[in-house]
């Protein structure tokens, strides 16, 4: 057949360009295990929601006023009077948090499956530095509406660099622009927000995607699928990214979605969480609202601040918590990655850990109090502890034998159909079943009814066994 | 091209000698690219002193004025008040403001010109919050500890009514006293000392 002119311009293109090449490599002959699971779909995720706030922010910049003087009305002009101006926002607002529940997902799914471990230790570096820019994105964002939580969370945090020793207050002075939160400020958190750290954000993503392709993706057994190869070349294990994972993900993608959209359309301040109710007030720096408290997916590190009696303590504290994140690969000296393999006491360690977390993180949402500073201490111990006895317990782990090639995990349909057969037997188990004498209708007629009571017997014997499982999963 | 290889000790010299030129003209150029981002001559040039009328205050009574865009408060102390200050240095990081910002004037027990009158910056000097002002004894929510005070909401720091900090709580010092001083009996400048030296 005779190539069309199509075809011609597209190879002519091709010659100076190497866009098949950057396809193949990257997706259609990028091999990655074929047997990533659930906690797989937060990476591709992230890069959705980074594309959602690269979107709704620029279009936000089209009606925002960088301005203490008119800041906060432009975000209720775009809330009221742009045509649309409402969801653009509530998609911009509702995407960071989303941002923070993804990203903490996807460093969750890390540790579980040593995803950290020889030879990704760079991709988690720059996965950590991503997190970080992401935190200082966040903060600088939650300014620019120019209301009271806007105002008095950024007055506590800049604050947080006057506490370092000689030139702490030089620094925050620098930060600032001005003796206060001022307009300056105001302004150079504008420019840091929509242009100079998303820059950083872009550049880091593809430096983490370049260093993950060129090692290779992990799995949840944690096993090199490099290291087997069939007559191609190919990883037996592997599968190419386009179409497998591309379809995959998109399945992961409308899930997403539809939680994303109930938040915008139908709650989106998620009862003061995503938007503060203090932040529908004007900033004034006359007054601290009674109860301040950041946003959530900053409270578990100002817990950490709280907990430490002192001021340059509690910031190095804070720093410290994430920090530590940084020094993961070196902490853990087992050289076994996935949890299935690991042994009891890692487990151990990391439920308490992911405790430790959920807790700070609430108490980081509520006012102080002693009983809830002595908890804050607690788990800011277990925290650390988590981390910086790690190269101790790790060292003496009992580790199961790992596999040399991918195990066969079973489907979400076969996982249904067992839990089908089960139900039945379950539901005999935690319910009696009692005769029930009717005393409605003529008595000739009079029949026995049989009702399904919950038996407290069962149940606790449900639970118990539900236990002693979760308990036995643990070693 | 001779056998002898090609000498590079004056490329290297070359290559070290730009590197370094390199460097010091970036850090040249750094130099005004960090110092734009300084308070410009405007921010640092607002900040005139305020002043406030203090005539028609009553006992107990507080008031917030804004000079250099910072709250400062202005409360006026009852003699029972008064009393209670005297009762707490024992519970106190800093009684004596030694190591606390005041002007030499305010460096007494009471951190005043005039015992009654009772002028602070109200930003808590952990992070900066604006402590909320609690005059009652022994509340529900701050125990009975409390002899009335300032409270900070964000970190829970604890302050008499002289400004000045508890022991075990995040605040590292005393809250601060600007510079201030009495046109008459009732009126007050801030931002302006009685002429002498401000700490």
């Amino acid at each position: 057949m005779k190539p069309n002119r199509l075809t011609e311009c597209g190879n002519w293109v091709l010659d100076r360009f190497p866009a098949s090449k950057f396809w193949n490599d990257h997706m259609a002959q990028y091999y990655a295990p074929k047997n990533f699971n659930f906690w797989y779909f937060f990476g591709s995720l992230a890069l959705l929601v980074l594309v959602n706030q690269i979107l709704t922010g620029i279009l936000l910049t089209m009606n925002y006023k960088p301005d203490a003087k008119l800041a906060f009305d432009s975000v209720e002009y775009i809330m009221r009077d742009v045509p649309w101006g409402w969801l653009v926002r509530y998609m911009h607002s509702t995407g960071a948090s989303a941002f923070f529940i993804v990203i903490y997902l996807h460093m969750f799914r890390a540790l579980l499956y040593g995803s950290f471990k020889h030879p990704r230790e760079l991709i988690w570096i720059f996965g950590m530095l991503l997190f970080v820019a992401l935190m200082a994105e966040a903060f600088m964002g939650y300014l620019l509406p120019w209301g009271q939580m806007s105002f008095w969370g950024a007055q506590v945090i800049i604050s947080l660099f006057s506490a370092i020793p000689v030139i702490g207050d030089d620094l925050s002075l620098w930060i600032r622009g001005d003796y206060v939160i001022a307009d300056a400020t105001l302004n150079r958190f504008f420019a840091f927000h929509v242009i100079a750290v998303p820059l950083v954000l872009v550049m880091l993503v593809f430096m983490h995607l370049v260093a993950l392709h060129e090692v290779g993706s992990n799995n949840p057994d944690g096993i090199e699928i490099k290291e087997s190869k069939d007559p191609w070349g190919h990883p037996v294990d592997g599968i190419p990214f386009h179409p497998y994972y591309t379809v995959k993900d998109f399945v992961g993608v409308g899930v997403f979605l539809l939680f994303f959209a109930t938040v915008i359309f139908y709650m989106p301040e998620v009862g003061g969480y995503f938007l503060e109710h203090a932040n529908f007030i004007p900033a004034d720096p006359m007054k601290t609202p009674e109860h301040i408290a950041p946003v959530w997916y900053f409270t578990p590190f100002y817990s950490i601040l709280r907990a430490i009696p002192d001021k340059f303590a509690g910031v190095i504290g804070m720093g410290g918590s994430i920090v530590v994140l940084f020094l993961m690969p070196w902490l853990d000296r087992c050289k076994v990655k996935s949890i299935r393999y690991r042994g009891g006491i890692f487990k151990k360690a990391l439920f308490l850990f992911v405790i430790s977390f959920f807790a700070l993180g609430y108490l980081g949402t509520q006012p102080v109090t002693p009983l809830a500073t002595t908890m804050a201490r607690l788990f800011t111990t277990i925290y650390f502890g988590f981390f910086l006895l790690m190269p101790i317990y790790t060292r003496w782990e009992k580790t199961k034998p790992v596999p040399k090639s991918l195990t066969k995990t079973h489907s979400l349909e076969e996982q249904f159909h067992a839990l089908e057969e089960q139900l039945p037997a379950l539901i005999d188990e935690i319910t009696d079943i009692k005769p029930v004498n009717s005393e409605i209708g003529h008595p000739a007629f009079k029949s026995t009814f049989f009702n399904r009571r919950p038996n407290p017997k069962g149940i606790a014997h449900v639970i118990s066994r539900f236990f002693k499982k979760l308990v036995e999963s643990l070693d | 091209m001779n056998n002898k290889g090609v000498d590079k000790t004056k490329r290297q010299f070359l290559t070290s000698a730009l590197t370094v030129v390199g460097a010091v003209g970036s850090g040249y150029l750094a130099v005004p690219f960090l110092a734009q981002m300084q308070p410009s001559v405007k921010a640092m040039a607002a900040g005139a002193p305020v002043e406030v009328d203090i005539s028609k205050m009553e006992a107990g009574q507080l008031i917030r004025v804004a000079w250099r865009g910072k709250p400062v408060w202005v409360l006026n102390r009852p003699a029972e008040v008064l009393e209670t200050l005297k009762t707490l240095d024992s519970d106190l990081r800093d009684p004596l403001s030694n190591e606390s910002e005041q002007p030499a004037s305010s460096k007494n027990p009471v951190r005043s010109l005039k015992p009654e009158i009772f002028v602070a910056v109200g930003l808590c000097t952990h992070l900066g919050c604006s402590p909320t002002f609690r005059p009652e004894v022994a509340p529900v929510d701050l125990g009975d500890k409390w002899k009335g005070g300032f409270f900070c909401p964000c970190h829970g720091s604890w302050f008499d009514l002289a400004g000045r900090v508890y022991r075990g709580v995040p605040a590292p010092t005393n809250l601060e006293i600007p510079p201030y001083r009495y046109i008459t009996d009732t009126r007050i400048m801030i931002g302006e000392s009685s002429g002498e030296k401000t700490a």
